[in-house]
């Protein structure tokens, strides 16, 4: 095996999902708290719980401005589909209504589902786009669905992937 | 005289803080059932003034007198009916009767106490890396005041729907309201769709449990309306076979349940209908008293949340999907996250915070923070704090 990536670049076309695990834990434990961006929520569609997709300045430098929308967008999809008024809802709603919701002690609701999905998908952004770059991103549910919080660590450069070509290493072999 | 006094108040001391060392420590240091400090739930540090049972499934607001007392008088009197009317009703109309009155009263308590007992909809309160953030971007906008000024109140517009809504600022959570949110001052949450405080109820109506309420007023009425109907129906038949006053004679209770329930048509009903028409518009009981969007306000002034269509906002108020408690009551504080500004604070206050403030002193109440009791010069010094005060 040639030697171990030393860039974050290169750290991303590693085919193990376990590296990209070594560099959130990597990210949470060695990379010191720079700042935190709040992407606030978007209200001009009444109450539903949708965040903005302006870029905020202080990513510019750290991460693409597609990705970070398509994160974004994503997680407004999410949403949407959890607080979507249809057939399955009212179905929903008119079953735990008949049943006195004691039918909630059983099964989950769909909006639960809902964001069991999107605690996953951000796991999965996390590791995948957001912890190379040296950010991370909190849960909106977390922050009562006000924010989404990007955690922005500070870039240790040379120190930070010698360390963890070191781990790397250790683990890919 | 000092030395002595010194030397005979230390002694004591040293014994007591000695052996409060040992308890301190066993209780939290090297027992094998509790290797690490007692690790608290969220409901146990909850900033507002709530009451929580059952380990934090269950919350509700401080003030809970009437609560019981709105359980007692549906309890009484349905059993009251149930016990004195029903056997009567049953044996000589038809026994569908008390099983009606039975499935009534079944969704009449489910839907009270579920209204009660639920979050509903409190909003967490800013971290103080989100309060700080906010703060920066008010100052940027506002342009910097000087020392002492209270700004002028915070406030945020936004379009909805074509509709200018004004956001306001909650100097309490540090937060801007979502819209249709309000500051609850006796339970001390922002609530999001804040109806109201329904001391009846025990607890804050909003977004979470409005429908649990509108749900649990609608049976009532009903249950009311049935049980009115029917013991009615029982004294006239009983009077038509032996005369009115032995009829009231032979059932006592039916007079209290007629007074009760003739005393409570009219308010359950009227509240029922007015929330009806508050559903049917979707408004909160908050905007409808403000005004919000009353067309006396302005000509173009409408309710942006409207879907347009009474059975639609029905469905949406009643069908709609159920949103998750945004506060966690049980989950576990971590050590690590920062804990959001509490104004209210002290009642969820462990002890070591409380020996750590006062480690420049020791007071005999107190349990005594072991690493202030190393040095015997901080012991001495603090004493004849102590003594001379």
């Amino acid at each position: 095996m040639s030697s171990a990536p030393r860039t974050a670049t290169e750290r991303t076309k590693l085919p193990y999902c376990h590296e990209s695990f070594h560099n959130l834990q990597e990210l949470r434990h060695s990379a010191s708290l720079a700042n935190k961006v709040f992407i606030q929520r978007d209200y001009t569609d009444g109450t539903v719980c949708k965040f903005q997709t302006k870029f905020p300045s202080e990513l510019d430098s750290r991460i693409e401005r597609t990705l970070f929308e398509d994160t974004v967008k994503t997680l407004n999809n999410y949403y949407a589909e959890a607080e979507k008024i249809g057939g399955q809802s009212y179905l929903e709603g008119c079953l735990a209504c008949l049943t006195v919701y004691l039918i909630f002690l059983c099964i989950e609701t769909r909006y639960e589902k809902v964001l069991k999905k999107i605690s996953r998908y951000i796991q999965e952004q996390n590791e995948k786009v957001y912890a190379p770059r040296g950010l991370l991103i909190t849960d909106p549910i977390e922050r009562g669905m006000r924010v989404i919080e990007i955690s922005v660590y500070e870039d240790r450069g040379s120190s930070a992937s010698s360390s963890g070509s070191s781990t790397t290493s250790s683990s890919g072999r | 005289m000092t030395g002595n006094m010194h030397l005979g108040v230390e002694e004591p001391i040293r014994e007591c803080q000695y052996n409060q060392i040992c308890t301190h420590n066993s209780s939290t240091m090297d027992t094998p059932h509790t290797k690490k400090k007692k690790i608290k739930r969220k409901w146990q540090v909850f900033p507002g003034r709530n009451k929580f049972y059952c380990n934090g499934r269950i919350m509700m607001a401080k003030q809970t007198g009437v609560f019981y007392l709105t359980v007692v008088l549906i309890l009484v009197t349905s059993g009251l009916f149930f016990a004195f009317d029903c056997p009567f009703l049953a044996s000589n109309l038809t026994p569908a009767i008390p099983a009606i009155g039975g499935v009534l009263f079944i969704f009449v308590m489910g839907m009270l106490l579920r209204a009660s007992f639920s979050d509903p909809g409190v909003l967490p309160r800013a971290t103080p890396e989100e309060a700080a953030d906010i703060e920066r971007q008010i100052d940027t906008a506002n342009g910097p005041s000087g020392p002492g000024y209270r700004p002028p109140p915070r406030t945020r517009e936004v379009l909805i729907n074509g509709q200018t809504v004004k956001l306001k600022y909650c100097f309490t959570c540090k937060i801007f309201r979502p819209p249709r949110a309000s500051h609850c001052s006796l339970c001390d949450n922002c609530v999001e769709r804040f109806d109201h405080h329904c001391p009846w109820v025990g607890n804050c109506v909003g977004r979470r449990n409005y429908r649990f309420f509108y749900l649990f007023i609608l049976s009532l009425s009903l249950l009311t309306i049935f049980i009115f109907a029917f013991v009615i129906t029982h004294v006239i038949l009983r009077s038509n076979r032996t005369g009115f006053l032995s009829a009231l004679k032979d059932s006592p209770a039916s007079v209290l349940e007629v007074v009760v329930c003739f005393f409570s048509i009219w308010s359950i009903v009227g509240l029922s209908g007015f929330h009806t028409y508050l559903i049917s518009s979707n408004q909160t009981t908050n905007e409808d008293i403000k005004g919000s969007w009353s067309s006396k306000r302005g000509k173009g002034n409408y309710n942006p949340y409207s879907y347009g269509n009474l059975i639609t906002n029905c469905c949406a108020a009643l069908c709609g999907p159920l949103p998750p408690s945004l506060i966690d009551r049980r989950g576990f504080v971590q050590p690590d996250t920062p804990q959001p500004v509490a104004q209210t604070n002290g009642t969820g206050a462990c002890p070591s915070n409380q020996v750590q403030s006062h480690m420049t002193y020791i007071d005999d109440e107190d349990c005594v923070n072991p690493s202030a009791l190393m040095s015997l010069d901080s012991v001495s010094s603090a004493k004849a704090k102590h003594i001379s005060r």
